[in-house]
């Protein structure tokens, strides 16, 4: 089962045991800026160090080169709240903000993510007040099986951040990067509007 | 995936040196189609740089009145970036079709030149590919070859180039410059990406142990008349049928120099200096560019599911030039085509 240290968990569940069919990894979480680390090298055993802040915690691990950063949150750090879809790039569930900026978190190696700061879904709300997207997105029942939900939520973040998207085809086009298989896009759109007009 | 021994490069000469002549290294970057086709293992690296950190982040004016491009910018940074929505719009254009802004966040300038092919049979590994493994035959000439070539096709690969923005630097005469075991050279952009002829796993003209550091601009960018038009199955995030980089600089009426390079249709962003000789000195009308497209599609052939091609190239190319010359160019967002 999961190494002790990997967690605050320790009960075996389905995600436990495949991630330790895989890689058992190294994991803890520092204060800023504890553990400065030189730059990830494969070392004779194909591991590698990689320390990256996700959500405004360091942590230090040591993981496979193959581990893809949207692995890296979901198996190592139990950050579940990002989804794997397609895997492939191709419906934005894994979105996830890197310095601020919305990319696939599938398709990227987590080690090449050293010095970077994560943000997912689990930290998009300051404290206990939800982010205005999130708001809005039940204010305006902007979801059905919430799958896709994480993803549009990081990816909306990122489009709000970029400030480029004034109209509602523009919001469209700049969201085509996350699928809905719900349907629910008249809705992500209004909510997205809204949520532009607050902040 | 197979495993692979993974390296960080401290600058381009180390970059250069990591590769120690491994045919199966490769360089990663934005890793938006390198880490897809590992998970396929339809590249199998045995070990993998890590560029990332290499100072190739500039976007900067030339002394000749160019620009170039860093390898390393990302597509996002290129696209809204101030001097080329102002002096080369068509390429602003050409990136925003292309991918979803999550990719072209991730995505690099010198990656983006490297993308291979989409042919869902180079992806399936349990059918003969010429290109993923030579020898082994091309399945799509007999197979699904709707979104195949029309042009520059061999009997060993039908495949097609799948960037936009490759399409617009090509109409804009762009340069690419790389540096090699051997030193640095400058390679025009019509000479970077190969015809697959006999030999189509080789995609570009790159040597082994190459890396591209930069792409530049020359000065003329068609600010005032130009178009990215970029038809496909739905509306966003797809790849071309039929794609077009369109360019004109007239007088009056009168058309001085038109340029138009076609996505889609070809294994490399397909131009033809014959198709833009029509149009030298010639009124900017349907009756031009439709001559110029038919030049350029004199030796077009269609396939079995692809034929539709042909006449969609020659509409694109009518209707690009057409939004040319009128200094309407198609919105990237507003669907509607002028």
């Amino acid at each position: 089962m999961t190494d002790p240290e990997d967690g605050p968990t320790f009960h075996p569940t389905r995600r436990d045991v495949i991630a330790a069919g895989a890689v058992v990894p190294i994991a803890m979480a520092l204060p800023p800026g504890a553990a400065a680390q030189s730059p990830s090298v494969a070392a004779a055993s194909g591991r590698v160090a990689v320390s990256l802040t996700i959500n405004g915690t360091q942590h230090v691990l040591t993981i496979d080169p193959r581990t893809t950063l949207l692995d890296l949150l979901r198996e190592h750090l139990d950050l579940t709240g990002t989804k794997k879809g397609c895997d492939q790039g191709q419906c934005g569930a894994c979105t996830v903000l890197s310095d601020g900026r919305r990319i696939n978190s599938c398709l990227t190696f987590a080690v090449m993510f050293e010095g970077r700061h994560i943000t997912t879904i689990e930290g998009l709300a300051a404290g206990g007040t939800l982010h205005p997207l999130q708001q809005a997105f039940i204010d305006h029942d902007a979801f059905q099986c919430g799958y896709c939900t994480p993803g549009q939520l990081c990816s909306a973040a990122g489009l709000m951040a970029e400030g480029r998207a004034k109209t509602p085809d523009e919001i469209r086009e700049l969201m085509s990067g996350n699928i809905c298989r719900c349907g629910a896009y008249p809705n992500i759109v209004a909510a997205i509007q809204q949520a532009m007009g607050r902040s | 995936m197979i495993n692979f021994q993974y390296v960080q490069a401290t600058d381009v000469a180390d970059a250069v040196r990591q590769t120690d002549g491994d045919p199966r290294a490769r360089f990663v970057a934005g890793g938006t189609n390198l880490i897809d086709l590992m998970k396929m293992e339809v590249e199998q690296p045995t070990r993998v740089i890590d560029i990332t950190r290499l100072p190739l982040r500039q976007v900067e004016p030339t002394p000749s009145g160019g620009l170039r491009i860093g390898a390393l910018v990302p597509n996002t940074d290129l696209a809204y970036h101030p001097l080329v929505e102002e002096r080369y719009p068509v390429l602003s254009s050409a990136i925003m079709a292309g991918a979803s802004q999550q990719l072209r966040n991730m995505a690099s300038t010198g990656g983006n030149l490297l993308q291979r092919t989409r042919c869902a049979y180079f992806y399936d590994v349990a059918t003969p590919c010429n290109k993923r493994t030579p020898g082994t035959g091309c399945s799509a000439i007999e197979g699904l070859n709707r979104g195949h070539a029309i042009l520059g096709t061999s009997q060993a690969c039908i495949a097609v180039h799948p960037s936009d923005m490759c399409v617009a630097m090509m109409m804009l005469d762009a340069t690419v410059h790389v540096t090699g075991p051997t030193g640095d050279r400058v390679v025009p952009f019509a000479d970077f990406h190969r015809l697959p002829g006999d030999a189509p796993q080789r995609d570009t003209n790159l040597n082994p142990g190459e890396i591209i550091t930069a792409v530049e601009l020359p000065p003329k960018g068609f600010a005032s008349h130009h178009t990215y038009l970029k038809i496909r199955d739905r509306l966003s995030y797809a790849f071309a049928l039929v794609a077009i980089a369109a360019g004109l600089d007239l007088d009056g009426d009168t058309i001085k120099e038109g340029r138009f390079a076609l996505g889609g249709i070809a294994h490399k962003p397909w131009r033809d200096p014959k198709a833009e000789a029509v149009l030298r000195g010639q009124p900017a009308n349907a009756a031009t560019f439709t001559r110029a497209a038919d030049v350029l599609l004199r030796d077009a052939r269609g396939y079995k599911y692809n034929t539709f091609k042909i006449d969609l190239a020659r509409r694109c190319i009518v209707r690009a030039l057409g939004q040319a010359a009128r200094a309407t160019p198609q919105s990237q967002s507003h669907k509607k085509i002028a």
